[in-house]
């Protein structure tokens, strides 16, 4: 496949970015397409210019480092996976491919694609935790019976790998979904209704703070959500939140 | 609490309970107006009832008029913040993947909207509130239908009203259920709940414009 790529280049996070025209020709369509940059790098590199930077780490979806926003959607046209997992299969030959950082001014860029998600760190800090003694007295978690639809769903929320789709493809760079899952895994679990009306406030709080938009549920954030992230736990947040500020 | 006022899911909440308020309104009046497709006399005497009714007139009147007011500026300042919470603008954004095209333009929608209550007032509500408060005409229980209908001889008038309530249905097809989903409300009855959203977003607008073409075409 030959393929012409748009891509966002900023030298750091003071300089003005702009988009780069580069042909990459010879890609084959089993690769992945974060390794259809390391190969776009090569070049670079061989020609003595500048690599694009971008996040990854684990390359099997499950680290949530790799971002991009790829022809207007986080992580690509493929649905349910992340960068790291999209393949070259899903263009083709011939096509333009625009490739630019994840948009929020929560997410400022560090450099071309790479955006710091520092924000998401400062909200779970702000809460998204359970406080346990660890001295040696622990209550076997299993010692205390779950319902297992509830279990089921605090699962569903915790697989959310905090990569920042949602905040990539809504429209209003909102953190909702993310904050929600992070919510509702603690909430759904008796483990964590001591500490829940806290921890829905304060998250909320920082979230607010880090200069995330407002949620108005077009539900792209589900769509694009690697992990499939239900609406659901956006919902539940709201309940919790409402009721948690009635009662402080 | 001081918190809950200013956070963004107070502000959603707000907007949620603003507009299912101002559904509530919007059904009560497509109730009463299409009376007037079927009798004049019960138009008139339900339109008297409603101008003459202390209640309606010094308590309803003014909470809906807050509503609106409160609604449209609450949806201008979270759409300025939610432009300011993207910063830079995607060279390449693809809506369409991931989300309708109502739930990303309710600003342009509900633009449309303020401009037809804009009109729909100078067209009926001003002219009422001089009839009553500021000159001095004799009660007169037979008027409305006839005042009514004269507003829709107008093809260009007529035309702007069908316009207002096709933007009317957009802004409803992803704002009805949107709101409970705003207020918590998202379960196994959710879908159906969405169902009844696109036929209610449909049929009221499409009552409206009947109305509105049935008194253009009958004078």
């Amino acid at each position: 496949m030959n393929l012409t790529l748009k891509i966002w280049r900023q030298e750091d996070a003071q300089s003005k970015g702009k988009i780069v025209t580069y042909k990459i020709d010879d890609v084959s369509p089993d690769m992945s397409f974060l390794d259809m940059i390391d190969m776009l790098n090569e070049q670079l590199n061989n020609k003595g210019e500048d690599p694009v930077a971008f996040d990854h780490d684990c390359r099997e979806g499950i680290c949530g480092s790799c971002s991009l926003q790829i022809n207007g959607e986080p992580h690509g046209p493929d649905t349910g996976v992340t960068t790291c997992q999209l393949h070259m299969r899903m263009f083709k030959d011939g096509d333009t491919i625009f490739i630019e950082p994840f948009r929020a001014k929560a997410f400022p860029v560090i450099k071309d694609l790479i955006v710091d998600r520092s924000a998401f760190d400062r909200i779970q800090h702000a809460g998204g935790f359970i406080s346990i003694n660890t001295s040696g007295n622990t209550v076997d978690a299993n010692a205390i019976p779950v319902n297992k639809h509830n279990a089921d769903m605090a699962f569903d929320a915790a697989t959310c790998i905090g990569c920042g789709a949602c905040v990539a493809a809504c429209k209003n760079a909102s953190a909702m979904l993310f904050v929600s899952a992070k919510v509702s895994q603690f909430a759904l679990l008796p483990q964590g209704r001591i500490e829940a009306t806290d921890r829905v406030l304060n998250m909320v709080r920082q979230m607010d703070d880090e200069g995330f938009g407002n949620c108005t549920n077009t539900g792209a954030c589900e769509i694009e959500c690697p992990k499939g992230i239900s609406l659901e736990n956006i919902a539940r947040m709201n309940r919790e939140y409402l009721s948690a500020s009635l009662k402080g | 609490m001081s918190g809950m006022i200013t956070s963004s899911i107070a502000r959603k909440v707000a907007m949620a309970l603003s507009g299912l308020f101002l559904v509530l309104f919007l059904t009560q009046h497509f109730f009463i107006n299409i009376t007037s497709v079927f009798s004049a006399d019960a138009f008139n005497a339900i339109s008297h009832y409603m101008g003459t009714n202390a209640v309606v007139q010094f308590v309803a009147q003014p909470i809906l008029i807050f509503g609106v007011v409160f609604h449209f500026i609450m949806g201008f300042v979270l759409e300025i913040r939610n432009r300011n919470a993207r910063g830079i603008s995607y060279f390449s954004y693809n809506g369409s993947a991931n989300s309708s095209w109502m739930s990303r333009n309710m600003i342009w929608s509900g633009i449309v909207i303020l401009a037809f209550l804009g009109l729909h007032f100078y067209d009926f509500w001003i002219p009422e509130i001089v009839h009553k408060y500021v000159e001095s005409h004799p009660d007169d229980s037979t008027r409305y239908f006839g005042e009514m209908v004269a507003k829709f001889e107008s093809p260009v008038r007529t035309g702007l009203y069908v316009i207002s309530f096709v933007f009317l249905a957009l802004h409803l097809l992803h704002g009805f259920s949107s709101s409970f989903q705003s207020i918590g409300f998202n379960n196994k009855y959710s879908k159906g709940l969405k169902g009844f959203t696109v036929a209610f977003a449909i049929l009221i607008p499409l009552g409206f414009v009947f109305i509105a073409l049935f008194h253009h075409f009958n004078q």
